[in-house]
């Protein structure tokens, strides 16, 4: 493996080996000095051409605790201000001696691009509305924790699935290790039945549900969206207030429909009232924050996995 | 000078002749063909055993870029990747920057191509001012300093009383109006065909609705106001259905295609692959398949190529930033050959969409084989194989799909008026 693209392009194995691997990595992080010397001498480059928290500090704790070294670029404050080219930008950095790439970028395939153009490995950090790979490897982690098991599950995806880089990825990783997965949400930002065929991996694995009350029934894992202001505002939605009341999650419905010790997860940022009603932060089954925490687990062994090469196996 | 082609299989679509024999050029104008010719002094003799020989292509979709983007392609390369070709005559498209919109800019086109163009070029002008699609250009006076056609290519207009107000007026001066059937409120922000591609890309899909939606709102406006209306570039299965029911109707309209609907689909793009983004989107199998049998049927009369050069500056970036189009007037003839080895079209049949349909829509007299016309002809061997490789490219650009592609069919020599090409 060079480089982590998407999803689409792993294979159940390959999922495996970094989830195996980011359960052994995990315990780094609770030692009392939580640093290993494995990645010393590597530099990792964190382009992100677009707002984060969570994926890029997320990286950067990763590389830091791999005793890598770190260079984090933003747009606003660096040379695209004044019109270089992504391409550019690559080359300079990988001049610059970059080992390897995360890259967060608002047009999808701007990943697949500079992997095609650069010899050091590239990580996809979320592209436009195409994949954000690394945060289905932490679903997938999150998930197998908590319920034991990622395969035989149903898992539930709802709101903006169309544009939604999280849900592509998810849907294409719970399938792929063995999971049903439903999705649901507004009409309009549903796929398209012309789009279906490439989501469903097999038949009967993946359905679109336009009735998010048949849709969450006996749910093992809920997974809400965040309705992503900053690209559409309410252009896609007549107004926040009735995607609340037509698509919002509450306790009440999820006590209703989850199976037992069924959890909801939220990727982040939460539009707190919108996709999720605020009294859920005291849900004792959504797992949020961990979450966050399997996200630095998860990117240590894609950090791992791609820059040490074999060595993989005695990194402890 | 003299030139004496032997042996060749001789074809002409405007008089459906097709024959083995020879053929006798002088001083640039056809002298003769029969089964034989014979004792002819002084003459160039060309052995075109194996070889088809018709008339050169006519291409009335194609981008020269010049003015204003000249980094991609002028008029002098432009035409010249034509020649190659074997495409002898190109109609080209207004989108320049400046667009052209006034007689002034016809007749630049014109004065640039006098100076130096390979092949005969024809200019396209503007429905509208600027392209803006909001007031109609003075068709009368760019008729006058040369325009063979109108249109807004590139754009849809959108604006359906001014279409309908351009038919009107185009009927009047017998120009036809060209258009580029996209409703860009259901295109806009897409990038390629909604499907399984656009699924798996994670990129905006542009749904069919965008095409049929205008195709089936210009012919109703064709039907109106009957004005001669020309749709460039059909893609799709639904919009051949829509073309259909016009015929069954009798409205007044033409079509064209372009080799890259009838041989690719929307696959080509996997792995974010520019040089196969192009206006409308590559679609599917089915799609390609309805294509052909609308060829066939005659639905679909030309195959035009859109050629639509692009420098690495607006192709080796981001996919959504990446131009749309691809050159193609070099994979034209072998392509649309492709369908005559399939089985598609008739050799005539071919021909007559590459020649003789867009002669007659453009109103122009078609170059044909016949005694005291111009020599406006191409040798062609159907057989032979060759990779399409950038040193082939005559185009300043070569964003195509079909680079480093086999391809089947090559022109081999090119005879215009008093000048002998070989080109390998």
């Amino acid at each position: 493996m060079k480089d982590l693209l998407d999803i689409a392009s792993l294979e159940k194995k390959q999922i495996e080996h970094l989830l195996s691997l980011a359960e052994d990595l995990k315990e780094i992080l609770y030692r009392p000095i939580p640093k290993v010397p494995t990645l010393r001498g590597k530099l990792v480059v964190n382009l992100f051409y677009e707002a984060s928290t969570r994926t890029r500090f997320s990286f950067e704790r990763a590389a830091k605790v791999l005793s890598a070294d770190t260079l984090n670029f933003s747009t606003g404050a660096s040379s695209v201000k004044k019109g270089e080219t992504l391409l550019d930008t690559i080359k300079n950095l990988r001049a610059l001696g970059a080992n390897l790439f995360v890259i967060r970028h608002p047009l999808a395939g701007a990943p697949h691009f500079i992997a095609r153009s650069c010899d050091v490995p590239v990580v996809n950090a979320g592209d436009g509305t195409h994949e954000h790979p690394t945060q289905a490897l932490l679903d997938l982690l999150t998930v197998k924790e908590k319920l034991g098991t990622l395969s035989g599950l149903k898992v539930v995806i709802v709101g903006d699935i169309k544009h939604s880089r999280v849900a592509h990825s998810d849907i294409l990783a719970f399938q792929k290790m063995g999971s049903k997965v439903v999705v649901t949400g507004p009409a309009p930002l549903l796929p398209e039945p012309s789009e279906v065929s490439y989501f469903a991996l097999e038949k009967g694995r993946f359905k679109v549900e336009v009735s998010p009350e048949k849709a969450l029934s006996r749910a093992d894992v809920v997974i809400a969206l965040r309705i992503q202001k900053e690209r559409h505002g309410t252009a896609l939605i007549p107004s926040y207030q009735e995607y609340h009341q037509f698509f919002g999650l509450t306790t009440e419905l999820l006590l209703k429909h989850l199976s037992e010790g069924g959890i909801l997860m939220h990727p982040g940022p939460i539009n707190w009232g919108i996709e999720l009603a605020p009294e859920i932060e005291k849900f004792p089954r959504q797992v949020i924050l961990d979450q966050v925490e399997n996200g630095v687990a998860i990117r240590m062994a894609v950090l791992l996995t791609l820059l040490a090469g074999k060595k993989d196996e005695n990194t402890n | 000078m003299r030139i004496l082609i032997k042996k060749a299989r001789i074809l002409d679509p405007s008089q459906d002749l097709d024959f083995v024999g020879d053929l006798l050029i002088e001083e640039g104008k056809i002298k003769g063909f029969d089964k034989r010719i014979e004792g002819v002094e002084g003459c160039k003799i060309i052995d075109a055993e194996g070889l088809w020989c018709f008339p050169g292509l006519v291409d009335m979709h194609v981008h020269l870029r010049e003015p204003g983007e000249e980094w991609k392609e002028d008029i002098e390369t432009g035409t010249r990747a034509a020649l190659c070709g074997g495409v002898l005559r190109i109609a080209c498209m207004p989108n320049t920057k400046p667009p052209i919109d006034s007689p002034e800019l016809v007749k630049f086109v014109l004065e640039k191509a006098r100076e130096k163009a390979s092949v005969k070029v024809y200019p396209i002008a503007c429905i509208t001012k600027g392209q803006k699609g909001e007031e109609l250009t003075e068709f009368g006076r760019l008729k006058e300093a040369g325009a063979v056609g109108v249109s807004d290519d590139g754009k849809w207009v959108p604006n359906s009383e001014i279409m309908r107000r351009a038919l009107l007026y185009a009927r009047q001066f017998d120009l036809p109006v060209i258009s580029h059937c996209e409703d860009p409120a259901l295109s806009k922000g897409g990038s390629i065909n909604l499907g399984k591609m656009s699924a798996k890309l994670g990129l905006k899909g542009i749904p069919a609705s965008a095409e049929v939606v205008a195709v089936f709102r210009d012919l109703f406006l064709a039907r109106e106001t009957g004005g001669p209306l020309h749709l460039a570039h059909i893609s799709l299965k639904d919009s051949i259905k829509v073309l259909k029911w016009a015929k069954e109707e009798g409205i007044p309209f033409t079509a064209e295609t372009c080799p890259h609907y009838f041989t690719l689909t929307e696959k080509e793009v996997d792995g974010y692959n520019t040089f196969a983004k192009v206006n409308p989107p590559l679609r599917t199998e089915e799609d390609v398949e309805a294509i052909k049998e609308a060829l066939k049927e005659g639905i679909l009369e030309v195959i035009a190529s859109d050629h639509a050069p692009h420098s690495p500056l607006e192709k080796e970036v981001e996919f959504e930033l990446a131009s749309p189009g691809m050159i193609g007037l070099q994979t034209l003839l072998p392509l649309s050959y492709k369908l005559v080895e399939e089985g598609v079209l008739s050799p005539i049949k071919c021909l007559k969409c590459l020649i003789t349909n867009p002669a007659r829509i453009l109103r122009i007299e078609p170059p044909s084989v016949k005694i005291g016309k111009n020599a406006e002809l191409i040798l062609f061997d159907p057989r032979e194989e060759y990779i399409f490789t950038q040193e082939l490219i005559k185009s300043k650009s070569y964003n195509t799909p079909f680079l480093n592609k086999k391809l089947k069919g090559r022109v081999k020599k090119v005879i215009l008026c008093n000048f002998l090409h070989t080109l390998c």
